[in-house]
């Protein structure tokens, strides 16, 4: 079928992304277990059929407990599907089974079933607790990054140090001839099909930025399975999340809009450039003197207020946003390939 | 104790009117029942091969078939068609035969109003498979209807609120009649708590319908405002909130899911007892669990929502609450479990159903226990795993369990027993292929495939064509399932007043001769 290598939807930055794909269909349970080994092996990326470890602290957290309940999962439906499976085996009618119909009540073993599941939810709560405090603390973040989504693409314009710097992010031309009913253009051709933009987020490795997340539209959510987490684009609210990519972690990541959004859904992808902290350092430093050029003022379109009533349309802030874009077609030949 | 016998209107023939008059006019529990459960066949197709398009659209990368926009249409009428179609009304046509049956009541308490909750449904059905036809198409943004993407479609927009609006009624209606039945027509000598387990899980489910069914109509009537009477309940420009739609409709929708679930609960321990020829274990501890799970149904919306932002404290609650579910739904399995323990099994097709239910019902919630960690639930969100998971609670857990109950009651309703080779075929068939269907759908969305796209990135293609041979595989083989219930009702070998022989069955409805009389318990029979 398709050469992975060449399509491989979450590249990792020195292609270990390429992974085979499980071409075979392995029963269930040899499924289950080949996902387990492969993950403790250390995937970072997914393998095709288990959750990837990613490359930021929540995410390895999220992994973790993934597995964790995975596990305790597995343990229970042996002893479970152990049971059903004896007694379909043991007990059968046409084997000559009498059965034993005093057998209809204990409160024994009503009293151990259903406190044994108790304590091992609350075992199953306390890391879950733990690390949901970890990911809802949003403060203290290195750079912020306003993220908003329309139908069908996304902006994002940073802040502070890093401000001025805004433009939009839309599914790749080549993936968009590629994906109209009828192109006739075979998808295992086109590079990172559907996981491309002409435009990526660009952020730095090894510090906390956060996301504030808000949509001009209809609600969208912003997901990059690598980093972890998922989170809504609302009109009308701003959602916080963050990301500490780990160093050493650098690499293109990519994932796409998760929440029905309209006909375009699932061509709006996410192509996150992680770089290092000096590199993204002269990434901003290139923009800015980018934004110099022009004479029109840049930083307009980024203090716009977040109400959906003064969203940046086009028609509104034409000249004023064009500058501000301008900036966005030399990412092209900086950032990608 | 007997019912509306003074109205001279009232003339209980014991023969059935004849030709259209006997469906249009039906007021017999057995009519309003069989209707019930041929619509929700139909319906059952119909949603099912919208399923087809969506599979086949699926089974490999670009765009084949539909356009996206159609492809949405699609994936928002099958949800609504299977859960107000196919699922709902195959319990209340349960409901209609079985409880008068099992409790000794000569008809349902309501008979004119069980008419009418019926006689709504194809009109309302008809309406919402009719927005296909209107200019724009049907709605296309998703089953769970969020505003503002709720919002901008055309002329559909009003025929489906009008249409779930329809159904929310007939919903009601049909529990209420339910709720009086069960209360005031027991026979004498059955106290609640030695009632059938399906009435019992029944009576609970009818609670539950009319707690949230109204919630439902007003969040659907907010939107109608907001859509033509400029309201602004839901939009931000206007000072509303996005969010608050997504609260109300999952404080529906989560009890919703347990109405689809509840009465397989009672499906399963009908079926369970009496092919591993023992009591139910734990009978009553069963009852609990069925009304706690009810209970908890109503505290654990939010946990549909992790990923749209909640606080810390609300995440907490939500995601404990959740997790609290998993110990009734537990003793109930361990239950089953315990009922198959040291029986004496045999695998006809009921059974067959049964248990399959019980295995891959339990995946399921095996799943959802998963979904409930809300930091890897951010991961798993809005992904083919959700769609993975609660395809596994509804179609090899309620749909199986409605299947189940068809062939367990079918002889007691035609009187005929029906081809055993054709059902034990369709079960295995579908077996097999509902989980080379749904299993991928974990892996798919574990790697990160999300729900609701027509086309997907290419690393994503295998388990989708597994998927979809799957989806081909369990559509096709549902033809046997019409194919052994139409030989049934044509004729077959004459089925016994018991049915099941020396698997003998537990409970009043076993007692009257099959086919069941058309007028069964005019007399209240004594129970010891």
């Amino acid at each position: 079928m398709n050469v992975h290598s060449k399509t491989a939807g979450k590249t990792l930055r020195d292609g270990s992304g390429a992974r085979p794909r499980g071409s075979t269909l392995p029963c269930m349970a040899g499924a289950a277990a080949a996902c387990v080994l492969t993950g403790v092996a250390g995937a970072t990326t997914s393998n095709g059929y288990n959750m990837p470890i990613g490359v930021t602290d929540l995410s390895v957290d999220i992994y973790q407990l993934h597995m964790m309940v995975f596990w305790i999962c597995v343990a229970i439906a042996v002893i479970v599907f152990g049971a059903m499976i004896y007694s379909i085996v043991r007990f059968r009618h046409s084997r000559g089974a009498v059965p034993d119909t005093t057998l209809v009540h204990s409160t024994k073993v009503e009293i151990i079933w259903t406190i044994v599941p108790c304590l091992i939810l609350i075992a199953m709560a306390i890391p879950a607790a733990e690390s949901i405090l970890k990911i809802e603390d949003t403060r203290h973040s290195d750079l912020s990054i306003r993220v908003t989504g329309y139908q069908w693409k996304w902006q994002y314009q940073y802040m502070g140090a890093a401000a001025g710097i805004n433009y939009f992010s839309t599914l790749s031309q080549d993936s968009n001839f590629a994906r109209q009913l009828h192109s006739g253009i075979d998808p295992n051709t086109v590079p990172n099909y559907l996981l491309s933009v002409d435009h990526p987020l660009v952020i730095p490795s090894g510090v906390k930025v956060r996301l504030l997340l808000t949509s001009e539209d209809v609600i969208h959510a912003w997901w990059v399975p690598d980093f972890g987490m998922k989170r809504a684009a609302i009109p009308g609210f701003i959602s916080e999340m963050w990301i500490r990519v780990l160093p050493g972690k650098e690499g293109v990541y990519r994932g796409q809009c998760a929440a029905l959004c309209g006909r375009d859904h699932g061509f709006m992808p996410i192509v996150v450039d992680v770089k290092t902290a000096a590199d993204f350092q002269k990434w901003v430093a290139q923009q800015k003197a980018a934004l110099q050029q022009p004479a029109a003022p840049a930083t307009t379109a980024i203090a716009a207020p977040v109400s959906a009533a003064a969203a940046p349309a086009p028609s509104a802030h034409a000249s004023k946003k064009t500058a501000a874009e301008r900036p966005a077609p030399r990412l092209t030949a900086q950032v990608l390939n | 104790m007997a019912h509306a016998s003074d109205t001279v209107h009232d003339v209980h023939d014991d023969r059935p009117a004849t030709g259209i008059k006997r469906w249009l006019f039906a007021t017999n529990h057995k009519d309003i029942g069989t209707m019930y459960l041929v619509l929700s066949l139909i319906m059952f197709f119909v949603g099912g091969a919208m399923a087809m398009v969506i599979r086949a659209e699926l089974f490999k990368p670009g765009l084949q078939f539909v356009d996206p926009a159609f492809y949405n249409q699609m994936v928002t009428l099958h949800g609504l068609v299977m859960i107000f179609g196919a699922v709902m009304p195959a319990f209340v046509g349960l409901a209609n035969w079985m409880i008068p049956l099992q409790i000794g009541s000569p008809d349902m308490a309501l008979p004119r109003m069980n008419n009418f909750s019926f006689w709504l449904l194809p009109f309302a059905l008809t309406l919402m498979l009719s927005t296909l036809l209107v200019p724009g198409g049907a709605p296309a943004g998703g089953w769970t209807m969020y505003p503002p993407l709720a919002l901008q479609f055309g002329d559909s927009f009003p025929m489906l609120i009008f249409s779930v609006h329809l159904l929310g009624v007939s919903s009601i209606m049909g529990a209420i009649n339910v709720i009086v039945t069960i209360l005031n027509m027991r026979a004498p000598g059955m106290p609640l708590l030695k009632m059938p387990l399906f009435c019992w899980s029944w009576l609970i489910t009818a609670y539950l319908l009319i707690a949230v069914m109204p919630v439902l109509a007003g969040a659907v009537t907010m939107l109608l405002t907001d859509h033509f009477f400029k309201t602004s309940f839901f939009n931000a420009a206007g000072g509303g909130d996005p969010l608050m739609f997504e609260h109300i409709f999952w404080f529906f929708g989560h009890p919703e899911v347990y109405i689809m679930i509840l009465p397989a609960f009672g499906i399963i321990s009908e079926i369970i007892p009496t092919f591993s020829r023992k009591p139910l274990f734990g009978a009553t501890s069963m009852i609990y669990a069925i009304a706690s799970i009810a209970f908890l149904s109503f505290i654990v919306w939010g946990h549909h929502m992790f990923a749209d932002g909640m606080p810390t404290s609300a995440q907490l609650f939500f995601m404990m609450s959740t997790m609290l579910i998993a110990v009734p739904t537990g003793v109930k399995v361990f239950n089953w479990t315990a009922t198959l323990w040291r029986g004496s099994l045999s695998f006809e097709p009921p059974m067959l159903f049964a248990l399959g239910f019980l295995f891959m019902f339990t995946i399921g919630g095996f799943s959802g226990l998963m979904l409930a960690i809300v930091p890897a639930d951010f991961q798993y969100n809005q992904t083919y795993f959700v769609v993975a998971h609660f395809h596994y609670v509804l179609v090899p857990g309620a749909v199986f369990a409605i299947m189940g109950a068809v062939y367990y009651w079918l002889p007691k309703w035609t009187g005929n027993m029906y081809n055993m080779t054709v059902a034990k075929w369709h079960f295995w068939l579908s077996t097999i292929f509902v989980n080379v269907l749904f299993f991928p759908q974990h892996f798919l969305g574990l790697a990160g495939m999300p729900r609701r796209i027509p086309d997907y990135a290419v690393q994503f293609t295998d388990w989708n064509m597994v998927s979809s041979i799957g989806g081909f595989g369990f559509g096709l083989s549902q033809l046997l399932f019409a194919l052994a219930i139409i030989q049934c009702v044509r004729g077959g070998k004459k089925a016994t007043a018991r049915v099941w022989g020396d698997a003998a069955p537990h409970g009043l409805e076993w007692t009257i001769p099959s086919p069941a009389p058309y007028h069964s318990f005019q007399t209240a029979p004594e129970v010891l």
